[in-house]
C-alpha cells in the first residue's frame, strides 16, 4: 500500500463516479419525465461529488494525475468502488432501492468525515453531506412509495432488496486503509456508523412494508479491485470517448 | 485601479447564466476579492457539486473584470463554508418572485435526515396562494423543484432551500 490516503480518497471518489454514471444511463429512459430530471440532478451532484475527490486523491497521490486521469484512464482493477454501485440498473425498483442503500451508507459517512482532520477531505464532505441527505429523502419516499403500492410494486421492490442485500456489507467493512487513514485524523467510526444505517433502512423498510433479508453469504472485492462483470461493461461506454480522443477538448 | 467596492459593482452586474433576474453577488457565490495593484482574486464557492453553470459564472467574472480595467484575474473555487441560499438577500428574493421563482426559504441545518415531505406549502409567485403542490423534488436546475398552484393553475418553479 504505497499511499492509504490517496487509495481511501478513489475508493470514496470511485463509490460516487460508478454511481453517478449508473444514475446517468437513466437520462432519456426514466419512466416519467419528473423521474427523468431527478436521477439526472443526482447523477450530476454525484459526479460532482466524485470531481472534488479524485482531483484531491491525485494531488495527495502526486503522480501528476489529474480527476480526468484517474476517470478515464484507469482500468477496471484500479477501480475501488464498493460492488453495490456497479450492479445494473434493472428495473426502477433496482435503481431506487440501490440509491436508497448508499444513500443512507453515503450521508452518515460524510456526516463523520465532515469533522474529520483532513481539511480538504472535510470541506468535501460537508458540501456533499447537504445535497446526499436531499437524495436520501427522494429514494427514501420511493421505496416506501413502491414497497407500499401495488402488489407488483411491492413484489419487484422486495426482490430488487433481496437482490442487493448481499453487497451492502462490504460498505462497513474495514481494513489496512481505514486503519492507516485513521492514523492520519480520518477515523470512521464503522460499528457507529453501521448502527446508525441500520436503524435508518429499518425504519424506512417498515413503512414500506418490505421485509429486511437475512445476512447470508456477503459479497466484497470491489476495495481491491476485483469487481463483477458489470463494471467492465460500464467502463467500456464511460470511458471510450476519453480514450478515442485523448486530450479533447469541448 | 479598481477599488474593491468598484470590483463589487462591476461582479454585481454579472448574471447568474440559468436565473439571470439575480447576480453572481446576489446569488451568493462570490465570497471575496482581493486586489494586488491590477491583479484581481476572486473567490467563488459552488452552489451545487455537479452545478454545470459553475464553469461559465467563472469564465464571466473573469471577463467582465478584464474588459473593465483589470490586468489579470484568478478565480479560486472554495467550498468552505458551504453554499446555502440563506446568503441571498431580501432583494434578490423578491427579484426572484417578480420573475415567476419562488424564493428559498429557511435552509434545513436541523434535524439530521428529513425521511418525510411534512414541509409548508411554498406560496405561488404569480397570484400569492397557499393551495400549491410539489410536482417534483427537481427541476430545470439542480437549485429548483417544480410546484403547480391550484388557485391560478401556474406552474411554478422553486429556488430550494439548501
Amino acid at each position: 500500500m504505497a499511499n492509504p490516503l490517496a487509495e481511501y480518497l478513489q475508493r470514496l471518489g470511485d463509490d460516487r463516479l460508478v454511481l453517478g454514471h449508473r444514475l446517468s444511463e437513466w437520462c432519456g429512459h426514466a419512466p416519467i419525465l419528473e423521474e427523468d430530471i431527478a436521477l439526472s440532478n443526482m447523477a450530476l451532484d454525484l459526479i460532482g461529488h466524485a470531481t472534488s475527490i479524485l482531483a484531491l486523491a491525485g494531488a495527495v497521490e502526486g503522480q501528476g494525475r489529474d480527476e480526468d486521469a484517474l476517470a478515464f484512464f484507469r482500468d477496471g482493477t484500479a477501480f475501488r468502488n464498493a460492488l453495490l454501485v456497479e450492479q445494473p440498473n434493472g428495473d426502477f425498483a433496482v435503481t431506487l432501492v440501490r440509491q436508497f442503500l448508499f444513500d443512507a451508507y453515503s450521508v452518515l459517512l460524510w456526516d463523520q468525515l465532515s469533522h474529520c482532520g483532513h481539511e480538504g477531505l472535510a470541506a468535501i464532505a460537508a458540501k456533499s453531506l447537504k445535497e446526499d441527505k436531499y437524495h436520501l429523502r427522494h429514494s427514501s419516499e420511493w421505496v416506501v412509495r413502491l414497497g407500499d403500492g401495488t402488489d407488483e410494486s411491492h413484489a419487484r421492490t422486495q426482490r430488487a432488496l433481496d437482490t442487493l442485500w448481499k453487497y451492502t456489507a462490504e460498505l462497513f467493512e474495514r481494513d489496512a486503509v481505514d486503519d492507516a487513514v485513521a492514523a492520519m485524523g480520518i477515523a470512521v467510526d464503522t460499528a457507529a456508523l453501521r448502527s446508525l444505517w441500520d436503524g435508518l433502512v429499518n425504519d424506512v423498510l417498515q413503512r414500506a412494508t418490505l421485509t429486511r433479508p437475512p445476512e447470508t453469504g456477503p459479497r466484497r472485492g470491489g476495495r481491491t479491485g476485483r469487481h463483477s462483470e458489470h463494471l467492465g461493461h460500464m467502463l467500456a461506454t464511460m470511458q471510450s470517448v476519453a480514450r478515442a480522443h485523448p486530450g479533447a477538448r469541448w | 485601479m479598481l477599488t474593491r467596492d468598484e470590483v463589487f459593482g462591476v461582479l454585481q452586474t454579472v448574471p447568474d447564466p440559468e436565473v439571470p433576474v439575480i447576480s453572481v453577488v446576489e446569488l451568493g457565490v462570490v465570497r471575496d476579492v482581493e486586489i494586488t495593484g491590477r491583479h484581481i482574486t476572486v473567490t467563488m464557492t459552488p452552489t451545487y457539486s455537479g452545478c454545470p453553470a459553475m464553469r461559465e459564472m467563472e469564465a464571466d467574472v473573469k471577463a467582465a473584470l478584464l474588459s473593465r480595467g483589470a490586468d489579470s484575474v484568478e478565480v479560486r473555487m472554495v467550498l468552505t463554508p458551504a453554499w446555502t441560499t440563506d446568503w441571498i438577500g431580501p432583494d434578490a428574493r423578491e427579484k426572484l418572485r417578480r420573475y415567476g421563482i419562488a424564493p428559498p426559504g429557511k435552509a434545513d441545518t436541523g434535524g439530521f435526515v428529513t425521511l418525510t415531505r411534512a414541509r409548508p406549502a411554498v406560496p405561488c409567485p404569480f397570484c400569492g396562494s397557499a393551495e400549491t403542490r410539489l410536482q417534483s423534488e427537481f427541476g430545470s436546475t439542480a437549485c429548483k423543484a417544480i410546484h403547480t398552484c391550484s388557485a391560478c393553475g401556474s406552474p411554478f418553479d422553486e429556488f430550494k432551500a439548501h
